[in-house]
């Protein structure tokens, strides 16, 4: 029999490690499934935790699709210190692709001249203010009318999605583009500046790392991150303080937004050149994972998300090379961050092998 | 006023799925625990039920099937926050995810896929009543089950014992225990039993709805499924009004399409998301009346002898 004995305190170690023990429950997971598939096993797990970093170009790959996920990761975890549950960074994300995509559409259309750094710092602003526009619809409706934010923050994720379906298929629709859902291509001047000539990734990831920086000092180093975490774990406490809750929850939503939104206006002008139904590949979503898997620690959202990245880059292998759907990657995810959940209670929690009497015992003892 | 009838029957067809899934949010929130994964479960229940419905041709083993997939999501839901005590918010997430990877994985081979010809529904006689056979009786037989169910549910909440042992477990648990009724198992049995309500509702969407598969179809009807449970303040009857009012404005926005009103499709079909907004936001204003309603322990984990 095996019981579930409390710690007397949490366990730093079980903190760093549970991630990696879930990390091996997946692969075990996945290698069972492809022989399950009739594949050979460590062929799957080559194409998803190998080949993605062989190579000068797999590796630029990860960054290219790291950089979103840290940058919504970041917020995410912001949000979910302060308790506050937004989960429509995919709906934020998507705010900052049609805000930056607009701009850059803008310029191409116009054809105003503009230089890839001198659009760069525009694309960040642009996908920012969208992304801070959508989660402010969450804040003000929790705020002024205790709105859940679960709910609302996922309804804008629909509402964004259908909202860029509209300027695609309608108004922003390429004259020349036989009649695809695409805008037009974006003038080279709009694209960002990439890191190596020849490989796709961007600056946009310097970006993604100085935020991780910069979310580091806020949420450890200053007051205001300090009340908002209390904020979260404690709202009692923090009211007794006299922490403001109102303001944690708009700061953790226009920070979450922003970040998703300046994610979403990257992916536009990144990789895209266009913007499509198809901007984003779920990252808002795949960001809770790496928000959850990174600890809602920065560095642990910037590691998490190069593993994640991963994980996308392998199904896309898994079904170019292997023939296997790439729907694995999202069975993958699930798997990850429910073994996360389970390994995480044993930060608090001990197992105790052995009789159900003498388990009882030992942890009668202890409490 | 054909017109009006068809909208009536379609508004009562779209409405039911929602009203099942919210009848299962319903009895896991009455238990006091918030299944975040009620999307999750009914993508997979959707494929479950779709590919029964294919081999078999069976509705109702479709529906057993949907249940069954829905129930065992649930379980995996259950014991990972009710024993190990993990967030309820996370795992029902983590959940939700899953069941969009897991179903679209699985559900592969089913795209594109058509079942075979579905049999009338019309009931002989009363079908050929004007204006209510339409509405009324030519609808799937799941159509009538869904009020019968909603009346068994309110009638098992406020009437007999097992309802008054599920609402005490939501709303105190620490007394439930006391008083030497295991908790955590009947949470885990109430959360089952929603997963199964969301299975069921997962399979009527892929099999009598759509009919068919294709991801992620379930198009956030999980979701409002839970914000239907807020809406009617845990109350059965009021889940069935308020899935019947989303049905009806989901089915709206199609119609006035159909009539080719000036107004692009995908902004009309932002309206039942909007219109969630805007019931969360009208029920929410008043924090007193969520308050008196709302199992008092929801979302809360229990610990017995902690």
């Amino acid at each position: 029999m095996i019981a579930l004995e409390p710690r007397p305190e949490p366990s730093r170690t079980m903190a760093w490690l549970s991630p990696v023990i879930a990390l091996v429950i997946t692969v075990v997971v996945a290698a069972t499934l492809f022989v399950a598939l009739g594949r050979d096993p460590v062929a799957g797990l080559r194409v998803f935790l190998w080949e993605p970093l062989n190579g000068a170009r797999a590796l630029s790959e990860v960054a290219l699709k790291s950089t979103p996920l840290v940058l919504c990761a970041l917020g995410l975890a912001l949000c979910f210190r302060a308790n506050v549950w937004n989960i429509g960074a995919e709906g934020q994300f998507l705010l900052g692709a049609i805000a930056g995509g607009g701009l850059a559409l803008w310029f191409t259309a116009n054809q105003i001249p503009i230089g890839r750094w001198g659009f760069f710092p525009l694309a960040i602003v642009a996908g920012a203010a969208g992304g801070m526009l959508w989660a402010a619809i969450v804040a003000l409706l929790r705020d002024r009318f205790n709105a859940s934010e679960i709910l609302v923050s996922l309804m804008l994720v629909y509402v964004a999605n259908l909202l860029l379906s509209w300027l695609v298929f309608g108004p922003w629709k390429d004259p020349k583009g036989f009649n695809f859902p695409q805008t037009m291509s974006f003038a080279s001047g709009t694209n960002l500046p990439r890191i190596v000539t020849g490989l796709r990734m961007h600056w946009g990831l310097v970006v993604a790392l100085v935020a991780a920086v910069a979310m580091w000092l806020f949420v450890f180093r200053t007051f205001a991150g300090y009340q908002l975490q209390v904020g979260g774990l404690a709202p009692a406490a923090a009211r007794y303080a006299g922490f403001s809750s109102r303001r944690a929850l708009w700061t953790a939503l226009l920070a979450s937004g922003g970040l998703a939104g300046v994610a979403g206006a990257f992916e536009a002008v990144g990789p895209m050149g266009q913007l499509t139904p198809h901007v984003s590949t779920g990252y808002g979503f795949t960001a809770i994972i790496v928000a959850f898997v990174g600890r809602l620690h920065p560095l642990g959202c910037v590691l998490g998300a190069v593993l994640l990245s991963m994980f996308l880059i392998g199904g896309e292998l898994a079904q170019s090379r292997l023939g296997l759907p790439s729907a694995l990657t999202g069975v993958f995810q699930g798997v990850l961050l429910f073994s996360l959940l389970a390994c995480d209670t044993l930060i608090g929690h001990r197992l105790r092998f052995g009789t159900r009497a003498s388990a009882g015992a030992a942890a009668r003892g202890v409490t | 006023m054909s017109e009006l009838a068809l909208l009536l029957a379609a508004t009562l067809s779209a409405g039911t799925p929602l009203a099942i899934a919210g009848l299962g949010v319903l009895v896991n929130e009455r238990a006091g625990v918030l299944n975040l994964g009620a999307e999750g479960m009914m993508l997979i229940a959707a494929v479950a039920g779709f590919a029964v419905a294919f081999h078999t041709g069976n509705d109702w083993l479709a529906f057993a099937a949907g249940a069954t997939a829905g129930a065992l999501a649930a379980a995996l839901f259950g014991v990972l926050t009710i024993w190990l005590g993990t967030n309820q918010y996370a795992t029902g997430l983590a959940l939700s995810l899953f069941g969009g990877g897991f179903s679209a994985f699985v559900g592969i081979g089913y795209v594109g896929k058509k079942l075979a010809e579905r049999p009338s529904h019309a009931i002989p006689g009363l079908s050929d009543i004007p204006f209510l056979g339409t509405v009324l009786f030519r609808q799937h037989p799941m159509v009538y089950v869904v009020i019968a169910a909603v009346a068994l549910t309110a009638w098992v909440l406020y009437r007999t014992r097992t309802g008054l042992v599920l609402r005490a477990v939501g709303e105190s648990p620490e007394s439930a225990h006391a008083l030497g009724y295991p908790v955590r198992r009947i949470r885990l049995l109430a959360v089952m039993a929603g997963g199964a309500l969301c299975g069921v509702s997962g399979a009527y969407l892929s099999v009598v709805y759509a009919p068919l598969w294709v991801e992620g179809m379930v198009a956030g009807r999980g979701w409002i499924a839970l914000a239907l449970t807020t809406f009617a303040t845990w109350r059965p009857a009021r889940v069935l009004l308020g899935a019947y009012l989303f049905g009806g404005v989901t089915m709206l926005q199609l119609h006035l399409q159909g009539q080719g009103v000036q107004v692009a499709s995908q902004l009309m079909s932002m309206l039942p998301y909007l219109a969630t907004i805007v019931v969360l936001v009208l029920i929410s204003r008043n924090p007193t009346w969520i308050r008196v309603n709302m199992p008092a322990s929801l979302g809360k984990p229990f610990h017995p002898g902690h």
